[in-house]
């Protein structure tokens, strides 16, 4: 992993829009009540591995593949910020 | 029992007699409904027509307007069964139009659409999250089979089923399949022709401090069970069959127990995830196989690239106009003319009023229909083949961030695309866009993308006034014309979304949370049956209403008030008489007069001041009027009035618009009028069907009356603009 300039950053908490293209994670929890339904349902399941597949032409939206199943989800980089990573 | 024998399929696997001993076959004759969900690209759909083939048809669920599919399914030689295919879904907790059907089906048991029981596909190479929808579907205490689709490729990932184990865990019987080459659908079928109780496993109980209401709504209603109940406190603002009174009294106790629909909805996916996870522990071994990277993926980075992926992308969209308008066109005319070969057949041998009806009105109209089925056909083919390789997911992807700064969503993209070829399926695909305002306006800006009823106006005054030049030695500028006003529309459309954006208070979210699937090869036979479903809806539906208002228009033009017409017709014949005109021209000339003093004509001469202004008159009023109901009017109507008789060809109505003259005697149509009347057919909302589609899909003449004064009104202003900046 590249190092963090600033030290302060890295104790901060971490969500998917955070991770560098195909850097991985998991998920601690999902900020955003509302949404959270929405992303459950898709599988962006507490304790899933996440990984950060590609990004859109433009930058947004993204993909990520979940756990171990061959799964690709897309979506905005606002809705990825909601979910939030393990330290 | 003769039904409990084990029955082997060709996948290996084996239903077990265990599951089928409840069963008892059912008795004969009986029509079965059963009801079929699943996730979005579980191969539902495979599934569907590999039960059904072209025993499908497409109604509207009772009381609401999203298309309903229904097939009969022979499942023995004694037993058939009317199989429901629902849209896909992820839970059973609707978020767009699509996902509602399926709740408005299964919350109502005394209904008569209520399903005997639900057959559930899930895609086994990612059954966790399948399985999610599974579990809410068994707990509202259907009889249910899981349809364990795609084991081939879960093989593929390492994943190893035990179907045995599986099914004593779940309680249902389960059939593993790959529907796509038809694999496990003999199986299926005897157990769907079975008798099932409901399922015997419960997978998740609502919290102890919701009880008290939960029965308090159970027993108000006369509820089968707590978990049916609790999706009562959850939609019963949505549930159509409910009175005002139902509502305010779960309502009332939603707010008196202080219930949370959002935390217990959470609370409720994370509970049933962690049951899932249980169950697989004991039924599912995964091998990691050191696998290459997916192909998908590969694909994937030339196909979403910042640079290919446009390109190739525009490429696809070139290759499907060059279809649609070039290579549909050899058919079209066979078409055309072959109704034309008809019509004159009926002309030539018979008579009378009621003849002139049917040929000159009805099949007039069902020419002016039945002439687009190859484009339309054309049209979805395409768009069912980048649905089902996957790629219009890319697409959806690719436009997201560009589409939302116009108020739009990724997943305007294909109705936008689809507008191209006719509106009216165009806005009825809007319905998988979750968020109310990013539907509301990709609805309202479709019919702007020019549809190709408006090509035969397009091509008609091009030619007139645009010189058939060559550009930079390759371009012609003929082409470039035309090209420069489907850019227009494309232009009006956007613009239109991005005011609308600003316009339209409403704060709601915007999602874009979108499985992206795997690229399949195109099952041809789901292609095939998708464009002969969608032509047969086009032809039903379109057909109607365009063969009414033929009638219509045909009644309004051959008749006139009081007997002006026949005076009209006398003053001709005399003049005539003198001129020494042949037979031909003077039934050109009567016909012309005729149709100036109908009911249509009075028409077009009392319109005539109010589009003076846009340079036309009141014969172009006439064609207006007739093609408000559909624009395919325009040109049969242009070459009635310039009377030029049923036989005449394309060159011959150009012919003689370049012959009229004005006051002045100068050619009538400068190209000033041109241009004018092309912007007018841009912009204008001149289209029934399209009108009654958003009439259909918002629930109201709100936005359809909107629409139409608004795409009116620009096309009024555009033209009034045009008119008089060239003139």
């Amino acid at each position: 992993m590249p190092a963090r300039p600033t030290p302060a950053k890295s104790v901060a908490p971490r969500s998917v829009k955070d991770l560098s293209l195909g850097e991985s994670g998991t998920i601690c929890c999902l900020k955003d009540p509302e949404m959270a339904l929405k992303l459950l349902e898709m599988g962006c399941i507490p304790g899933t591995t996440v990984r950060l597949n590609s990004r859109a032409p433009l930058g947004c939206p993204i993909t990520l593949v979940l756990g171990d199943e061959d799964y690709t989800l897309s979506l905005r980089v606002n809705e990825a910020a909601t979910i939030m990573l393990k330290e | 029992m003769a039904g409990a024998a084990t029955i082997t399929n060709p996948t290996g696997a084996a239903v077990s007699a265990a599951v089928l001993e409840a069963a008892s076959p059912r008795l004969p004759g009986t029509l079965t409904r059963i009801a079929l969900i699943g996730n979005p690209n579980s191969g539902k759909s495979s599934l569907f027509n590999q039960l059904t083939g072209l025993n499908q048809k497409v109604g509207n669920f009772p009381g609401v307007t999203v298309d309903r599919k229904t097939g009969v399914s022979q499942l023995t030689p004694q037993h058939r069964a009317e199989i429901i295919d629902l849209p896909g879904t992820y839970s059973l907790y609707p978020k767009s139009l699509d996902e509602k059907v399926i709740t408005d089906l299964l919350y109502d048991r005394t209904s008569k659409q209520y399903p005997d029981f639900v057959v559930i596909t899930a895609d086994a190479s990612n059954i966790r999250r399948n399985l999610l929808l599974f579990t809410q579907l068994a707990d509202l205490g259907l009889p249910a089979v899981l349809a364990l689709n795609m084991m081939d490729v879960a093989e593929q990932h390492g994943v190893k089923i035990d179907v045995e184990a599986l099914q004593r865990e779940l309680g249902v019987p389960i059939i593993p399949m790959n529907a796509r080459k038809g694999i496990g659908v003999a199986a299926l079928k005897i157990v769907m022709s079975q008798e099932l109780g409901a399922p015997s496993v419960h997978f998740y109980d609502p919290d102890e401090d919701l009880l008290p209401m939960i029965r308090q709504i159970r027993y108000y209603f006369n509820l089968h069970n707590d978990y049916l109940a609790l999706h009562y406190a959850h939609q019963f603002r949505q549930i159509n069959f409910l009175t005002a009174d139902e509502r305010a009294y779960v309502e009332e106790l939603t707010q008196k127990y202080g219930f949370d629909a959002t935390a217990q909805q959470a609370q409720e996916t994370i509970a049933r995830y962690a049951r899932i996870n249980d169950i697989l522990l004991n039924t599912v071994s995964v091998t990691r196989t050191e696998r290459n990277e997916p192909y998908s993926n590969r694909l994937d980075r030339v196909l979403t690239h910042k640079v290919w992926g446009y390109l190739i992308f525009f490429g696809v969209l070139f290759l499907m106009f060059q279809a649609i308008f070039a290579w549909a066109q050899y058919p079209m005319d066979l078409i055309d003319q072959g109704v034309a070969w008809v019509n004159s057949l009926i002309k030539a041998n018979l008579h009378g009023p009621l003849i002139d009806l049917l040929t000159d009105g009805v099949l007039a109209g069902l020419g002016g229909v039945l002439m687009f089925v190859p484009q339309i056909a054309m049209l979805f083919a395409f768009i069912a083949v980048l649905e089902e390789t996957g790629y219009m997911a890319r697409v959806t992807f690719m436009m997201d961030r560009i589409m939302r700064k116009f108020g739009l969503n990724g997943k305007s993209v294909v109705p936008l695309i689809s507008g191209v070829a006719c509106a009216v399926p165009a806005i009825m695909s809007a319905r998988t866009i979750e968020n109310w305002k990013d539907r509301m306006i990709t609805i309202f800006v479709t019919p702007l993308m020019s549809c190709s009823a408006r090509i035969p106006v397009y091509t008609v005054l091009i030619a007139l006034v645009v010189p058939d030049h060559k550009v930079l030695g390759i371009f012609n500028l003929q082409g470039i014309a035309l090209m420069g006003l489907y850019l227009l529309g494309f232009l009006a459309a956007i613009f239109s979304a991005l005011a609308l954006k600003l316009l339209l208070r409403r704060k709601e979210r915007s999602y874009f949370i979108m499985e992206f699937p795997v690229y399949r090869w195109p099952r041809w036979k789901n292609v095939g049956i998708t464009i002969v479903e969608k032509v047969k809806t086009f032809v039903l539906q379109a057909g109607k209403v365009i063969v009414a208002i033929s009638v219509i228009l045909w009644v309004l033009a051959s008749y006139g008030p009081g007997n002006s017409m026949a005076r009209a017709e006398q003053r001709v014949r005399a003049s005539a008489a003198q001129q020494g005109l042949t037979a031909k021209e003077v039934d050109m000339q009567v016909a012309s007069q005729r149709l100036e003093n109908s009911y249509a004509g009075t028409f077009g001469r009392t319109v005539e001041p109010v589009i003076r202004p846009l340079g036309f008159d009141w014969k172009i009023g006439i064609a207006l009027i007739t093609s408000f109901a559909a624009r395919e009017v325009f040109v049969g109507t242009i070459s009635t009035i310039y009377s030029v008789g049923q036989d005449a060809d394309m060159s011959t109505v150009q012919q003689k618009l370049a012959a009229e003259k004005d006051e002045n005697g100068q050619p009538f149509f400068t190209p000033a009028r041109a241009f004018s009347l092309l912007v007018f057919y841009v912009f204008a909302m001149q289209c029934m069907s399209t009108l009654a589609a958003t009439y259909r899909e918002t629930k109201g003449w709100r936005w359809p009356i909107m629409q139409m004064l608004y795409m009116t009104g620009l096309a009024y202003v555009s033209s009034l603009v045009v008119f008089q900046l060239m003139k």
